[in-house]
């Protein structure tokens, strides 16, 4: 990979982590309400996934959303502006953080039905397959959905008719508070395709060369036509399950040490230093300047006018 | 307009359905049944063989499933139409319904839309007890953002069906398996019809009475009673809609005739009934002469026994006296 695109990635996975930074930091303030799932930890796999992704592809996934629009390609200022409900906002303040859309990206939300994006994902892989426009359909969840029937439901559909899905399971091994071995028979979720003919590949998700690597050869076969794949991500989020969630269901001890071991944004730091001979200073400077457009992001939605009364009722249903 | 020829309802939804999907690439019909068998009620006869697998697919019985599929589909540009084989089977699917399809364009701030049809026969089948005998229409018509609609006669159901597959919203269409086998008159000069207008079925002066689906065939049924027996001249309004409730129809009816009942086969608490009444008592509780009359079902789950079932559901005679009384007849 050329220099100037492990640069990119870096900044990308730099970006999403400032911007949850800074959301945690509005919500600290009063500035974001409600629920607020973030994102630290696990951006090598959205990152790394959404490398390898054509624009007339579609993406949707869970309410853990703002690093996948981000990195996507919606400006920061939309986001963080719905996130403090602003008008300004991507849904113009309607949706909050769980809730966005853009349909320029191909972007399908964000969902706060933990699994039902698996389902409205698959359709969107039939909507690929039915136009024959050489789409996938990128869907993500969690190892907390990955329980839910409708998945299994949408696994059987998408296997009988050859849909062009993949199905990223960003797998950080806690559904809020319950671990995997308390939740997933058999704690793993590698072989939960096989009963359905469909291959699942693994990698890294603290890793991001992993993660392109395994997620290319994922979304070939899929767009290549020999129908749906099933992505594992092992991963982490150190944050808890939302900023109303402490953690207490797990040491922290184990978040330290995978900080310590396992950050995506370290490994990525030393990748660059050590084999792409990227100086420090210039690291440094991306690290700066993503905390700088994250800042304005935040000035930008903190100075936005909130909803009218009038928007109370606009866009319950088109006339 | 001109009765030209007489056509069951099962066949006026297979021709809507074909029409569109003729008309419209985009437009396709899933469910469980719908291909190869041409529909668990012989709705959808000839479809598969006019166009295809991929436009009518045959689904697995997995009803949240393709429910969540569906809305994928549309929100991606398509116009499917789901049939749920029954509305008893779509409580399975009902989370798709309310949060996915009816949410997504305020939730999104008009950024995207949901245009799907929800559609399958809701009601009394009759013979068939609790699980597949109930009538959901007042659980979808709280709902924002959905339209819901529950047609009467071929025409009607022709009309509407084709104006709800062009309609950019989620629609719950709401057909009756007792319907289905009925012949009616077709309008030749209707194409589409409006999704949020009641009809007049029958003048009168006296009392008005509001009903969808097959209770407006016991409306009629009734109205003709009270006019041959009685001399009591009613009114009857085919609802059609019952999200919107087409409310000036109705409110314009009472202010004529002071006295308003609703007969459905649903349960009379929170139901569509009670969404009349309202209606009236907030349009035109001056003009009442009467208390309001809610005709209902029984609140019970409904039994097996016919004797029984024949007990829970509305009948004309009772609702005739009741009716009676309502006019200080009785």
């Amino acid at each position: 990979m050329h220099s100037d695109d492990v640069l990119n990635l870096f900044r990308k996975m730099v970006e999403a982590r400032r911007f949850e930074e800074k959301a945690a930091e509005l919500y600290t303030q009063g500035h974001i309400r409600g629920f607020c799932h973030l994102y630290i930890g696990q951006e090598a796999v959205a990152t790394g996934v959404l490398h390898n992704s054509l624009a007339l592809d579609s993406v949707i996934t869970s309410y853990r959303d703002h690093a996948h629009m981000l990195i996507l390609g919606v400006g920061p200022k939309v986001i963080m502006a719905e996130l403090c409900g602003k008008s300004t906002g991507c849904s113009n303040g309607k949706g909050g953080s769980m809730h966005m859309y853009n349909r320029q990206f191909n972007f399908y939300g964000g969902n706060g039905i933990v699994g039902a994006q698996v389902s409205i994902g698959t359709g969107l892989a039939l909507a690929h397959k039915h136009k024959g426009d050489g789409g996938v359909a990128l869907i993500f969840y969690g190892d907390g959905a990955a329980n839910q029937g409708q998945v299994y439901e949408s696994f059987n559909m998408a296997a009988l008719w050859n849909l062009p899905a993949v199905y990223i399971v960003e797998n950080n091994h806690y559904a809020l508070g319950t671990s995997m071995p308390r939740a997933v028979a058999g704690n793993s979720l590698l072989n939960r395709g096989d009963p359905f003919g469909i291959p699942t590949i693994s990698a890294d998700g603290m890793d991001v060369f992993d993660v392109i690597e395994k997620s290319k050869e994922a979304i070939e076969y899929a767009r290549d036509g020999r129908g749906p794949v099933i992505l594992h991500m092992d991963t982490y989020r150190y944050r808890g399950h939302s900023m109303s969630d402490p953690g207490t269901y797990r040491p922290r001890s184990e978040v330290e040490q995978i900080k310590r071991e396992r950050d995506p944004i370290m490994r990525m730091r030393n990748e660059l230093i050590e084999a792409y001979g990227v100086a420090l200073e210039e690291l440094e400077r991306i690290e700066s300047e993503a905390e700088e457009i994250m800042e304005k992001a935040a000035q930008f939605a903190i100075n936005s006018a909130e909803p009218e009364e009038t928007d109370l009722g606009k866009d319950v249903i088109l006339s | 307009m001109s009765d030209t020829t007489k056509m069951q309802v099962r066949l006026a939804i297979r021709d809507a359905l074909a029409e569109e999907m003729r008309r419209d690439q985009a437009v396709f019909l899933m469910g469980e049944e719908v291909g190869l068998y041409k529909g668990a009620y012989k709705v959808s006869q000839g479809l598969l063989d006019e166009f295809g697998e991929q436009r009518v697919i045959d689904t697995p019985i997995t009803e949240y499933g393709f429910a969540g599929i569906g809305v994928g589909a549309a929100l991606a540009g398509l116009r499917p139409v789901v049939e749920f084989m029954t509305f008893n089977f779509a409580m399975q699917a009902i989370d798709h319904i309310v949060n996915s399809a009816a949410k997504t364009l305020y939730m999104s701030g008009g950024a995207l839309h949901c245009p799907i049809v929800f559609r399958g026969p809701n009601g009394v089948p009759r013979g068939v007890a609790a699980q597949h005998s109930q009538c959901f229409a007042s659980w979808y018509a709280h709902v924002p953002g959905l339209k819901v609609v529950a047609p009467y006669t071929s025409t009607e159901t022709k009309g509407l069906l084709k104006a709800a597959i062009r309609d950019d919203n989620p629609v719950v269409f709401l057909e009756h398996e007792v319907l289905y086998g009925l012949e009616f008159g077709m309008h030749e000069d209707t194409e589409l019809m409006p999704l949020d207008r009641a009809i007049i079925m029958r003048e009168g002066i006296d009392v008005t009475i509001t009903a969808f689906s097959i209770s407006v065939m016991h409306a009629l049924e009734v109205a003709e009673i009270l006019h041959e027996n009685h001399g009591i001249s009613a009114e009857v309004i085919n609802l059609i809609s019952l999200r919107p409730i087409d409310k000036n129809t109705i409110v314009n009816s009472v202010k004529k005739t002071g006295r308003i009942v609703n007969i459905e086969e649903g349960w009379s608490s929170c139901g569509i009934g009670s969404e009349i009444i309202s209606i009236v008592t907030d349009g035109a509780f001056d003009y009442l002469d009467a208390e309001p009359l809610r005709i209902t079902s029984a609140d019970v789950p409904m039994p097996y026994s016919k004797k029984l079932e024949d007990l829970a559901l509305p009948n004309a005679d009772a609702i005739v006296d009741r009716i009676l009384r309502m006019c200080g007849r009785r």
